[in-house]
């Protein structure tokens, strides 16, 4: 083991959280919430990969880029959270099964 | 072990206990500050990547905006939870067995051996100087400002969507609603009333008197 934090620490870091969002997809595929939630764990792990190269390669874009990610982040919580509150609003749910209207 | 390195695998470790908390708990409350515990450790690792303002911006903005924003539509909403927790203990294997074979193959990608760390050397310690803000903003408002207006647009977009969304067409008495036809129809004499009345006289016969005092 090294002295120093190294690069591919933190990636598998990142790996760990991605892994366990995804997981939560799969384990809570009924509870909108939960989903939404796990999303926004999601870009938590891509945005901990993009700030740790930026730091390893000594390159600010990353860290430009994961500005702009957590922008879109934001807009995307507020209107998801929105379509939930009139999906309620109209279903008295937010179960995903009672979403079947369109038999997509 | 050196104290960034301790300090990496506390936060770490929290980060990654509360994200099972997040994807485990029955009750979206407790997930919502389970999630919130996982941001703030993460924020924390940024810090030690030396990207201090994104690991501010972190908590401000998530914890500060976001999460409060989802605690609000949980407690908001009346949920029923027992059907949403159904298909829990269903769904575990292939959800494990899916979470274990991609962390199996992104660690075998990443593990120091493969990964050629000597390209990756540690960074340099910045200078008590160095502002990682101000690199930042001198990129963002000149390489990135389009990008950046854009961004602005963006969040416009996202307030205006959110309430035309959530905007319920109530009766016209409870909630006030422009009628534009109605503002257009509108004639003077719906607002406006003459009235006729006689003169004044007492006025003139006050000014008299005093003028017949004086």
């Amino acid at each position: 083991m090294t002295e120093a934090l190294q690069l591919s620490d933190v990636l598998v870091f990142g790996a760990v959280l991605f892994v366990l969002s995804l997981a939560g997809i799969f384990l809570n595929r009924k509870n909108l919430i939960i989903i939404l939630m796990s999303i926004e764990l999601m870009l938590l792990a891509v945005n901990t990969n993009l700030v740790a190269f930026s730091s390893y390669l000594g390159n600010m874009h990353g860290q430009v880029f994961v500005f702009f990610i957590l922008t879109v982040a934001a807009a995307e919580a507020a209107i998801g959270l929105a379509l939930l509150v009139l999906l309620f609003r109209n279903k008295q749910s937010i179960n995903v099964d009672d979403l079947s209207e369109m038999k997509g | 072990m050196g104290v960034e390195k301790i300090l990496f695998y506390l936060f770490a470790a929290t980060a990654v206990l509360a994200s099972l908390g997040v994807i485990g708990s029955k009750n979206p409350v407790r997930a919502a500050l389970f999630l919130v515990l996982a941001f703030v450790a993460t924020a924390g690792i940024w810090l030690l990547l030396q990207a201090e303002f994104l690991g501010i911006v972190l908590i401000l903005v998530y914890v500060g905006a976001v999460m409060v924003l989802f605690l609000f539509v949980i407690m908001m909403l009346d949920i029923n939870l027992a059907p949403l927790q159904e298909g829990f203990a269903r769904y575990l294997p292939i959800g494990a067995a899916v979470a274990v074979v991609v962390l199996a193959e992104m660690s075998l990608v990443l593990n120091p051996e493969f990964f050629g760390l000597k390209n990756f050397p540690v960074p340099e310690a910045l200078s008590a100087t160095d502002s990682n803000t101000k690199a930042l903003g001198q990129l963002l408002f000149t390489e990135y400002l389009f990008a950046f207006e854009l961004a602005a647009v963006l969040l416009l977009l996202a307030i205006v969507a959110a309430i035309v969304l959530t905007l319920r067409r109530r009766d016209r008495k409870e909630a006030l609603y422009q009628d534009i036809g109605a503002q257009v129809r509108v004639s003077a004499a719906d607002r406006l009333t003459m009235v006729k009345m006689p003169a004044v006289v007492a006025v003139k016969e006050e000014i008299k008197k005093e003028s017949d005092n004086d």
